[in-house]
């Protein structure tokens, strides 16, 4: 079977925040109904609704419910959602339309996560057996991750600070970026640590936002918009949850979606990383071969914004907007889940010539 | 346009209150070992693994799908974690089944299941709050409406306690095993939140199942017979809102004629030889029958009390016992679809409902909003 040619032809996110004002289904609100205006079409084009979220984060069982409201669900709509980060979501509703029946899905991803105190909450995304009893948080996990790679010898943590100081420099332009800077890498890496090798620049903020797509079939796409952005591959691979039965320094499962994505169908311009800490950015570099003329998360990345449950989401957005905007032809989009890129995603974006 | 795909294995576990023998990682392994056993396959022929799940909260493990990744085989390749209340199990096979669908995997596991004895379940149904009336309490207004508006009488939940009690009497997997249930002690049992009785109600449970969905090659080389997926829907709808009929929402009525449509089925009552409907009260399984046009209006109630849903009926309502007999809220839509089209593989048993060619399966949950089914049949038309 052929695969249905699907593109985006619409997107938006809210601005990453440390503490939004508003609750999750009206941040997904605001996202989804500028994707929808964007994209030149009626809610009711909408064939399969696919959103992206965590009950965790706002911390009450059934906590994507409520965003449902955000989707226009009346008269009752086709819909499904992943507890996971939005670019699953769009991964499904990709699927959904290689069925041939529908030719317009939204997709949304969210997170409010100022709510919670990460270091309580990300132990219990742990092994509860093992792993959750020992509290490693996120920049924990990280650093181990980072520790090991500076370990490897094949990187410093001065290069480190330079990816930081590199992202909060691109997030300048950003409108929706949560942290930015104009330091220089030596001035970076002078602060303490916060969990050694790691730096407060080397980590990702914890934002609140929404980010939304809308995607249809090539065909459907064209009468649309001027501009539609294809996706020309997306694969995603789990890699097995014990840190220490992995080598943290490598991502395979990076490289293996990269691979049936097509990545190797042709250099890309632009790649968008989910590097949720500095040295992420280095290993997922070397996973996909990207040589220095690619151009690295020029948004910013998540180091400048992380709304959690829609960062793997954004970077897709900010992949498609530099398509759309023409300054790259070919893009990749990388999204991850869980912890130490336990489980990743790659997208291949191109622009319809 | 889409490819056939079919379900060519099924497993689950033995249910029950709690199964402290094993662990999270165990207990799905249980379902998955015997689903690929079923198939004739091995976990290195899975090209996929998708897994469904309720909320988090009941065992306190964020994204547990992470950590099981090793027990489930699914490291190297890709996993998706389904949520959609209590549909999710019927949500989980329909996503698997889109995959193969599409065209771009030949074999998926998909795996769905709820450890309940992990954590208190009642405290996540109120939202991780204390005090909350359950899902008990959210359905027991749309019952007694449902009854005013249908003037069924009041014994007609408690047939329906007792049949699915009796089915299960037929299904070694189940978790409530009540041989001398009768109609006298479903009401006599404490009144839990009016009409509701104990006996009319599920129980909660730790369990799994599985299954592996196969494209057209897959089937035909299975070593059992398949069932050939002719049909799937979901449909949701906001949780509340002046105007919206909780009784018979119209996400049910939508979802239903979508199915029908797909299957080419105008009469469904008498195309239909077996349904599993998730029925966790008893009073669901008129409300169901009505809430997809399988019955006319009021005439649900009249099903039940013909005997046309027990197992020798003319419409057979969960052969297997239902959510009533066995709920690790996870999986019991899983198991609704799972049990439906293991009636047209002829594989189930004792609670095979003679000569069944065409099954229902249908699952629900939020606040009655969220709706996911499948029609199977033997045959691929």
């Amino acid at each position: 079977m052929a695969p249905v040619d699907v593109a985006l032809i619409g997107w938006a996110q809210t601005p990453s925040v440390a503490r939004a004002s508003i609750a999750e289904p009206q941040l997904c609100m605001q996202a989804n109904l500028a994707a929808v205006a964007k994209a030149g079409i009626e809610r009711k084009d909408i064939g399969f609704t696919c959103s992206g979220s965590c009950d965790y984060l706002t911390g009450g069982p059934f906590a994507f419910v409520q965003n449902l409201d955000a989707a226009g669900a009346w008269p009752p709509i086709a819909e499904s959602h992943v507890e996971m980060d939005g670019a699953w979501a769009l991964y499904e509703a990709w699927t959904r339309l290689q069925l041939g029946d529908i030719d317009v899905a939204l997709v949304y991803g969210s997170g409010k996560s100022s709510p919670s105190d990460p270091v309580q909450l990300y132990p219990q995304q742990l092994d509860p057996y093992y792993l959750a009893p020992l509290g490693l948080d996120p920049a924990s996990i990280g650093a181990l991750q980072a520790r090991a790679l500076l370990d490897s010898g094949r990187a410093s943590e001065d290069q480190f600070a330079e990816v930081a100081a590199r992202s909060r420099r691109s997030a300048r332009s950003n409108p929706n970026a949560h942290v930015r800077g104009d330091e220089d890498a030596a001035d970076l890496a002078k602060a303490d640590y916060v969990r050694a090798p790691l730096r407060a620049h080397d980590i990702a903020p914890v934002s609140d936002g929404a980010a939304a797509i809308v995607l249809a079939t090539a065909e459907r796409a064209r009468g649309l918009v001027e501009r539609p952005v294809l996706i020309r591959g997306i694969e995603h691979r789990l890699e097995i949850h014990q840190p220490g039965m992995r080598d943290l320094t490598r991502s395979p499962s990076t490289a293996a979606a990269a691979q049936g994505a097509g990545l190797g169908g042709g250099r890309v311009d632009v790649a968008e990383l989910c590097a949720l800490f500095s040295p992420q950015e280095l290993i997922l570099r070397d996973a996909l071969g990207l040589d220095d003329s690619v151009d690295v998360n020029p948004s910013g990345g998540p180091l400048t914004a992380n709304p959690v449950m829609a960062t793997g989401l954004v970077r897709i957005i900010e992949a498609a907007q530099r398509i759309a905007d023409g300054t790259a032809g070919r893009a990749l989009a990388h999204a991850t889940n869980g912890q130490g890129l336990q489980h990743n995603l790659v997208a291949i974006l191109e622009g319809v010539s | 346009m889409a490819e056939p795909a079919a379900i060519i294995g099924f497993g689950q576990t033995k249910h029950a209150k709690a199964r402290a023998d094993l662990s999270m990682p165990g207990l799905c392994r249980e379902a998955a070992t015997r689903a690929l056993e079923d198939a004739g396959l091995d976990w290195k022929d899975i090209d996929a693994v998708v897994i469904g799940k309720a909320p988090d909260a009941f065992e306190g493990v964020m994204q547990p799908e992470l950590f099981l990744a090793d027990a489930l085989g699914s490291a190297g390749k890709p996993m998706i974690r389904v949520h959609t209340a209590g549909s999710v199990g019927g949500s989980t096979v329909i996503v698997a089944a889109h995959l193969v669908e599409a065209g771009i995997h030949a074999r998926v596991l998909a795996v769905a299941w709820e450890k309940q004895s992990e954590g208190n379940a009642q405290w996540g149904l109120a939202g991780g709050r204390s005090g909350g009336i359950g899902a008990g309490g959210a359905f027991a207004p749309f019952i007694r409406s449902y009854i005013e508006r249908t003037n069924a009488p009041e014994y007609i939940g408690w047939q329906v306690a007792v049949k699915d009690r009796l089915n299960a009497l037929k299904n070694p997997y189940a978790h409530l095993r009540l041989p001398d249930i009768s109609l006298e002690k479903v009401k006599e049992s404490p009144m839990l939140w009016d009409p509701i009785h104990f006996l009319e109600s599920c129980p909660s449970s730790d369990g799994a199942a599985a299954v592996v969905i196969g494209n057209a090659d897959e089937a035909r080389k299975a070593p059992r017979p398949p069932a050939w997926i002719i049909a799937s829907a979901v449909r949701s709808e906001p949780t509340q809102f002046p105007g919206r009929d909780a009784v018979r929402p119209q996400a049910g009525v939508d979802c239903a004629h979508d199915l029908y449509r797909q299957a080419g089925i105008t009469n469904p009552a008498q195309e239909i030889d077996a349904a599993e409907l998730y029925v966790p009260f008893s009073w669901y399984e008129p409300m169901w029958l009505e809430g997809h046009d399988i019955a006319g209006p009021g005439e649900g109630w009249k099903m039940v009390d013909r005997g046309d849903t027990e197992l020798t009926g003319s419409f057979p309502v969960n052969p297997s016992g239902g959510v009533l007999s066995s709920n690790p809220i996870g999986a019991s839509g899983m198991l609704r679809l799972a049990e439906a089209a293991n009636q047209v593989r002829g594989q189930a048993g004792e609670h095979q409902v003679e000569g069944a060619r065409i099954a229902l399966g249908q699952a629900y949950g939020g606040n009655a909003q969220y709706f996911s089914m499948a029609i199977f049949s033997s045959t691929l038309p």
